[in-house]
């Protein structure tokens, strides 16, 4: 089994140094191909180890090799295959090869086709280090790994300036969230003594609970940053400049749901501190209905579908922070299918389009896009939640999961999100696909994508419809590790006259969706409607104005104090002080090189001058010592 | 009549010394120089001797004739240099001598 393990971690990085080598030279499909079979052979074995572990049999734990040993700090290259890793490992294989297989369709025409497969294999391996590792220390190479792997591919096309900007943007809001886990992570150590899984969890027991909580704040802190939950949740929007495969498989699927993985990996410790996941779940519940509502107005196809992402984050903190672990597991299980497949369908939106984001320039693309039609549906009746898609069973057993812990607050809210998702979704579908055909006004011939590309996609598809058939064993799986429990409503029609009234809830929202975006009166909106000029609009539109918040108060103040610190700082001190112990000594130098004559005369005066120089200084040196008793005294005296 | 002790020897070996050493500094003609040398090196096996005497220690002697012995190869040495230097030159000037300019 162990070279299964192997397989599954080491194709990605065999595919993405491979595809480094044509980094260089122009396209070559073949990079595309071998980078998608290794990939898809890291899928299967990770297929392989699934069944094994479904089979009832042991976790595989290797230590490859020990990576650090000094002292009493011990950190292996070790590598886990438990219920949850394995999990994550089947999302990210299966999500990784669908999304590279697509790729070799949707980078068809770009110059940089092999460089964008090196850096996508090498997020997947740096993905599979994350959830692989048996310690803290290699979960946090993998996390810096998919960041580093996440910045190069928002700026995949460094040539546009906003591409740049969001990529810097995401790492370095990645890198504040990532300093509090660094802080949590010492903590770990300093408590524990140790980093690995097995050790620091049996230690937990045995710690207060201010440390523990102080712990599980810090890793959330990172956890925060990963999933981009408020106050750092900017960079996901804005992360949508990189290409769309990279939004489907690094912005929705797999590198931000990393942060829920923490929390439920840290299951134990969670679980000792329920404040803190109290306020976990409480901030999930803020996120999903926060996002959700400024998903409701925006005008961008990726921002629409990056908000609702966020949304379903927070969802999944929501269920983690109320300790229902494996629900939340189950729900980015979920949510990666059809979040992707949703994705993965804006894509060729978008390629139809000729990058028009707009869904309003759209309309009426059901004629062309057949297919894409029906799995952009599929994916967003997922993602209301309906029944029986996968998004009802995740979802509702997070609805389940929160009045069954009598947190009414935290589930009127998600109720309430869930009605305002199935709004979004359905005003994004209705645009693009139903109603007039607006895009002929701006001269588009919207086209098919490759056929390929939507085989490729029909994974996704199946999985988004069938996904929720898996909850039973899912949960026989890791009922275990997570302790996980059945929520049970107490009485019967409670949960029925829930379960109904949340479906009931849900179709109005896409009716009303539908009613209001499906019909031949919607135009290319010019700001001059009474929604348009309404405060609530604006407000949502220009995401609360927190990003006018940040740049207007963090950004420029921080600029100028850099700039104060810069001009009189470092050029007046730092820069001053070097240069001036430079410039002394090569003052002196180029003074005293007169010394050199080469005159034998002039050198013998010099000889002497020092003999009688080092002499006088002998004299004094040794009347001091003789006399440094007086000396000290004489000193005293003076009140040195 | 007063009797000569240790310190009119070592006055002496300093005023020896102080002369040399200006005759080092002040002199231009290399063959003067090493005049001087041998001042700077007897001015010390003066002292060398008569502090020798003093002690009762024969050590200081035995010193100053090492120094004469060293002093007599020096001046072979040297005065061949001489010599080569004033067939190529025609002149033993120390101001002419400054091919080690830095």
């Amino acid at each position: 089994m162990e070279k299964y393990l192997y397989i599954a971690l080491f194709a990605p990085l065999v595919s993405s140094l491979f595809s480094a080598l044509f980094t260089a030279t122009p396209k070559k499909t073949f990079t595309g191909i071998i980078a998608s079979l290794l990939i898809f052979s890291a899928f299967v074995s990770s297929s392989i180890l699934l069944t094994h572990i479904l089979g009832g049999g042991e976790p595989i734990h290797v230590e490859m090799m020990t990576w650090m040993a000094t002292g009493d700090l011990y950190i292996p290259f070790g590598f886990v295959v438990d219920e949850i890793s394995v999990t994550m490992m089947m999302v990210v294989t299966l999500v990784s090869t669908v999304v590279h297989i697509y790729s070799i369709g949707y980078m068809d025409h770009d110059k940089g086709f092999n460089r964008f497969f090196s850096y996508l294999s090498a997020f997947v391996f740096s993905m599979m280090i994350l959830v692989m590792s048996d310690n803290y220390a290699g979960l946090f190479i993998g996390w810096e790994g998919v960041g580093l792997c996440s910045w190069l591919l928002i700026g995949f096309w460094f040539h546009k300036e906003s591409a740049t900007w969001a990529a810097n943007e995401a790492f370095i809001m990645n890198r504040i969230a990532d300093l509090g886990m660094l802080v949590g992570l010492f903590l770990i150590y300093w408590n524990t003594g140790t980093l690995q899984y097995e050790g620091s969890f049996a230690a937990f027991a045995h710690l207060d609970t201010t440390t523990l909580s102080w712990i599980g704040i810090f890793l959330f802190i990172g956890a925060m940053g990963k999933s981009a939950q408020f106050p750092l949740h900017t960079w996901l929007a804005d992360a949508m400049e990189g290409p769309t495969p990279v939004s489907a498989l690094i912005h929705a699927a797999t590198m931000v749901t990393a942060g829920v993985y923490l929390v439920v990996r840290s299951n134990e410790l969670y679980s000792l501190i329920p404040h803190v996941g109290l306020f976990i779940a409480s901030l999930g519940a803020f996120v999903a209905i926060f996002a959700a509502s400024m998903a409701l107005v925006n005008r961008d196809m990726k921002r629409v579908i990056a908000y609702s992402t966020l949304s379903q984050l927070g969802y999944m903190f929501a269920a983690a922070g109320l300790g229902a672990y494996w629900v939340a597991l189950f729900h980015l299980m979920a949510h990666a299918f059809f979040k992707a497949l949703l994705f993965l369908g804006a894509g060729n939106v978008m390629h139809a389009m000729h990058d028009e984001l707009d869904p309003f320039k759209m309309g009426g693309l059901k004629k062309v896009m057949k297919w894409t039609y029906i799995m952009m549906t599929f994916a967003s009746v997922a993602l209301a939640g309906l029944f029986p898609l996968a998004g009802f069973f995740s979802k509702d057993t997070i609805l389940e999961a929160a009045f069954a812990e009598h947190h009414f607050v935290i589930y009127s809210v998600l109720l309430f999100t869930a009605g305002l998702t199935a709004f979004y979704s359905f005003r994004l579908t209705a645009l693009i696909f139903e109603g007039e055909e607006r895009y002929k006004l701006f001269g588009i011939h919207p086209h098919e994508a490759y056929k390929y590309m939507l085989v490729a996609m029909s994974p996704l598809l199946i999985l988004a419809i069938i996904a929720g058939a898996f909850r039973t064993t899912f949960f026989g799986m890791v009922e275990e590790i997570l302790g996980a429990m059945e929520y049970h409503i107490h009485s019967h029609v409670t949960l029925w006259i829930m379960t109904i009234g949340t479906q009931v809830f849900v179709i109005l929202a896409i009716m009303y969706a539908y009613k209001k975006y499906n019909n031949a009166k919607i135009t290319v909106p010019d700001g001059t409607s009474a929604m348009e000029n309404s405060f609530m609009y604006k407000l949502l539109l220009n995401q609360y104005y927190i990003p006018y918040a940040y740049e207007k108060y963090i950004v420029v103040p921080y600029r100028e104090m850099s700039e104060v610190f810069w001009t009189h700082v470092d050029l007046k001190i730092v820069d001053a002080s070097v240069d001036g112990i430079a410039g002394i000594i090569y003052n002196t130098g180029d003074r005293t090189s007169a010394m050199q004559s080469g005159n034998l005369s002039t050198m013998l005066k010099w000889m002497v001058a020092g003999l009688l120089g080092m002499l006088s200084l002998a004299v004094v040196f040794g009347l001091a010592v003789r006399y440094s008793d007086e000396i000290l005294a004489i000193l005293s005296g003076l009140g040195v | 009549m007063m009797e000569i002790g240790l310190n009119h020897y070592l006055i002496l070996s300093t005023i020896l010394f102080a002369i040399g050493l200006v005759g080092v500094m002040r002199r231009k003609n290399l063959l003067l120089l090493f005049f001087a040398t041998e001042i700077l090196l007897n001015s010390v096996n003066i002292a060398f001797a008569a502090i020798s005497h003093y002690y009762g220690d024969l050590t200081g002697q035995m010193f100053a004739f090492f120094v004469i012995a060293i002093a007599a190869s020096e001046v072979a040495v040297g005065l061949g240099l001489l010599i080569v230097w004033y067939k190529r030159h025609g002149n033993i000037d120390l101001d002419s001598l400054a091919s080690m300019k830095g």
